[in-house]
């Protein structure tokens, strides 16, 4: 493959293109609103209708707004029609021949969609996730064959750095410095290892990209490998998500078969094979540590850091680590220049992050933002408020992250915006509370989480978050005193600063957040202690 | 305990047990055996082959564990300390059919832990366990990633969106009455 074939495949796709396009959403959240059916009966009509060349019925990857699915959306019309069901579907088609939809038809300029910006969601929605000629259409591999023939290695590099990407896992690392780190290490034999333990409750962003547009990430690895040397990557994705798997698996064999991937990529020296990881269920190994031990075969273990997986990674060799969503950045920072992306966001935030807004809010589903705007207008203006009632807290960061009130709504959304106020930027959840949502039952469910998930490598973690839940059990049963409030706060500081890994690190942020903002609730639940009650003998108090 | 239980028992039943069982284990081995050749009998290649295993046998039993251990060249407590460490993998036999409930965030502040309570009211059960009868097995899911639709639940292996405990009720119902 050179590019006079890459250009012609895309121009042969093209030509086979149909001027109209019915994009059908056929991801795992609208796949469970009978999205499958719906697609089908949409091409029956368009064959009933004698429109076959004419109109394209297209599987598509998710449109973001997953609550009100399944969807379809029409090129070039752009219209959306929602809560599409099978009788009502071919009525969709008719519209297109002069009749009436009976589906409830979307407004796709509503703030939900305008205020969007979108990268690395930006063929979601009008790829077909199944075929690489749709990515390659809409300039696909392009961006690694610049590389390749343009580019030395430490431009590439040099490149990254200078957009001022930062990690979008949770931690925000400059990735261009790990990149960088990753490029200087001696050795023949490197690894690049794409994230996509997507743990968190509450997030699906990774699933989202890499069942929507497989290919951009692919294509972010290989970028990757050339420009730290590696030839070789992993992608480590959950059980939980068969069909980013089964996309994956199919992408990447369509790609070895285009030579874009394997030995000699696009007939250059470069070599870069991907093979896909599956885990099995475990929170902790989303840290990169964990993680590695897990493609090893072995239990997801984290293992103190340094050396950190740059120097001493995947089987002892200087390995990069990026989230799903970092890789599916790196193509448009190489098409459109470091300067474009550095000119999206804030100071210190570049470039764009997708949350999975979900909860109690009219709109959920998967939006793209530019870094730096306001959590209000993410909730109210996009989201559309709560229903009925008014918003109590934002949650971010997962189990990781904390609860911001919705007295702090005007915060900008970036890394250190959000860490300054107690929680984190975290791989993307936000999920809305109103008043119905006792923050003492929120952090105690996070707890429990924790409590579950942890590796019990150290004690902090492994003891220290059994006995955090069992303290908010015990508020929550009425039972706590002010001692044990006491005791709370001082064991939270404790498991943060001793534990291990980040699970242990920040697995008492959501205490420690919904304390500082919700501490009547806390305070609320305490009874007084037995002896001041006088219910109690004297004697018992003394042993007290 | 059990890994010391599997290693005696490994002693007594030699890597060509599978002489004997029937043919449906027989046939079952052998796709464990192509998932380890797949992957040239590599130690990392574990948590693939047990996913494999489990996919074959339903649940990951000792002579499984034992066999593995065996294929991959690797001691019985490793394959052993993998197959208990992950929440997918089950050393137990599960039920004929499988209830797992979302317990993410998004499905928990939208109602899924009611659902979760009307489950196991119904079934006498907890979240993790299996009817003595071997029909239904209850789980609680950490997340399926399907927020936009919470609360979500897997009624044997498909996904239903917006799901209200008398709606899941009825499903299971239909089960117990066979």
């Amino acid at each position: 493959m050179n590019l006079t074939e890459l250009l012609d495949v895309a121009a042969a796709e093209k030509a086979r293109q149909r001027p109209i396009k019915v994009h059908c959403c056929t991801s795992t959240g609208c796949r469970s609103a009978n999205a499958t059916a719906v697609m089908g009966n949409l091409q029956q009509a368009v064959e009933n209708e004698n429109l076959s060349d004419q109109v394209e019925v297209i599987g598509v990857g998710c449109m973001g707004f997953c609550g009100r699915g399944p969807l379809v959306q029409i090129d070039p019309q752009d219209d959306l029609y929602e809560e599409v069901t099978p009788e009502d579907a071919p009525s969709i088609i008719e519209a297109l021949n002069g009749g009436s939809a009976k589906s409830i038809k979307g407004d796709a300029q509503h703030p939900f969609f305008a205020r969007q910006m979108k990268i690395v969601r930006q063929h979601s929605g009008k790829v077909d996730p199944e075929r690489i000629e749709s990515y390659i259409a809409l300039g696909g591999y392009q961006s690694l064959f610049k590389v390749l023939y343009e580019m030395e290695p430490v431009d590439v590099v040099g490149e990254i750095q200078q957009s001022g990407l930062r990690g979008r896992g949770g931690g925000g690392y400059p990735t261009g410095l790990k990149w960088a780190t990753v490029a200087k290490m001696p050795g023949n034999q490197k690894y690049v290892i794409c994230n996509g333990d997507e743990g968190d409750p509450g997030a699906f962003m990774d699933r989202s990209v890499l069942e929507s547009d497989p290919h951009l990430v692919l294509e972010g690895m290989a970028i990757a490998g050339y420009a730290i040397g590696a030839n070789h990557g992993y992608i480590y994705v959950r059980a939980e998500y068969p069909l980013a798997i089964k996309r994956l698996q199919k992408a990447i064999q369509q790609a070895k078969k285009y030579g874009l991937l394997g030995s000699q990529v696009f007939d250059s020296p470069f070599d870069f094979k991907v093979d896909i990881r599956i885990g099995a269920g475990a929170f902790v190994c989303g840290e990169e540590t964990a993680l590695i031990q897990s493609i090893e075969g072995g239990r997801g273990n984290p293992v103190p850091r340094p050396p950190y997986p740059a120097e001493k990674g995947l089987y002892g060799c200087p390995t990069l680590i990026n989230n799903v969503e970092t890789f599916a950045n790196i193509t448009s920072i190489i098409r459109e220049g470091a300067d474009w992306y550095a000119s999206i966001g804030t100071e210190n935030s570049k470039g764009t992050k997708v949350f999975a807004l979900t909860g109690k809010i009219r709109n959920n589903g998967l939006i793209e933002v530019p870094m730096g705007i306001t959590l209000r207008e993410i909730v109210e203006d996009m989201g559309g408020g709560v229903p009925d009632g008014e918003v109590k807290a934002v949650q971010t960061g997962g189990p990781s992250g904390g609860c911001i009130p919705a007295s702090m709504l005007d915060t900008p959304v970036d890394y250190d915006s959000l860490r300054a106020i107690g929680s984190m930027m975290g791989s993307g959840g936000m999920v809305v509370m109103d008043h119905t949502t006792s923050m003492v039952e929120i952090a105690q469910f996070y707890m429990e989480f924790c409590r579950g998930e942890t590796c019990g490598k150290c004690v902090p973690c492994r003891t220290g978050t059994v006995q955090l839940y069992a303290l908010l059990t015990k508020l929550l049963k009425r039972q706590a005193t002010a001692a044990d409030l006491e005791k709370l706060e001082a064991l939270c500081l404790m498991v943060r600063d001793t534990s291990l890994c980040g699970l242990g690190q920040s697995a008492p942020n959501p205490v420690l957040s919904t304390l500082k903002y919700f501490r009547q609730e806390y305070d609320d639940l305490l009874v007084q202690p037995a002896y001041l009650n006088g219910t109690s003998s004297a004697a018992e108090a003394v042993t007290l | 305990m059990v890994a010391t239980t599997a290693k005696s028992a490994s002693k007594d039943q030699a890597p060509e047990r599978a002489s004997k069982p029937s043919k449906d284990v027989d046939r079952r081995l052998k796709r464990l055996d192509i998932t380890m050749k797949r992957n040239q009998y590599k130690g990392d290649a574990l948590i693939e082959v047990l996913h494999a295993a489990q996919d074959a046998f339903g649940y990951l039993e000792e002579d499984v564990l034992v066999y593995i251990a065996q294929g991959l060249k690797l001691p019985l407590s490793r394959v052993y300390g993998v197959a208990t460490f992950y929440h997918l993998f089950s050393l137990k036999p599960t039920g004929a059919h499988s209830c797992v409930v979302c317990m993410g965030t998004a499905c928990y502040v939208k109602g899924g832990g009611k659902v979760m309570d009307a489950l196991q009211d119904e079934l006498g059960i907890e979240a993790g366990e299996t009817t003595p009868d071997g029909n239904v097995s209850l789980m609680a899911a950490r997340c399926l990633g399907a927020c936009g639709i919470a609360p979500a639940v897997v009624l044997d292996g498909t996904v239903m969106g917006k799901q209200e405990a008398q709606q899941v009720l009825t499903e299971v119902k239909r089960w117990e009455n066979g």
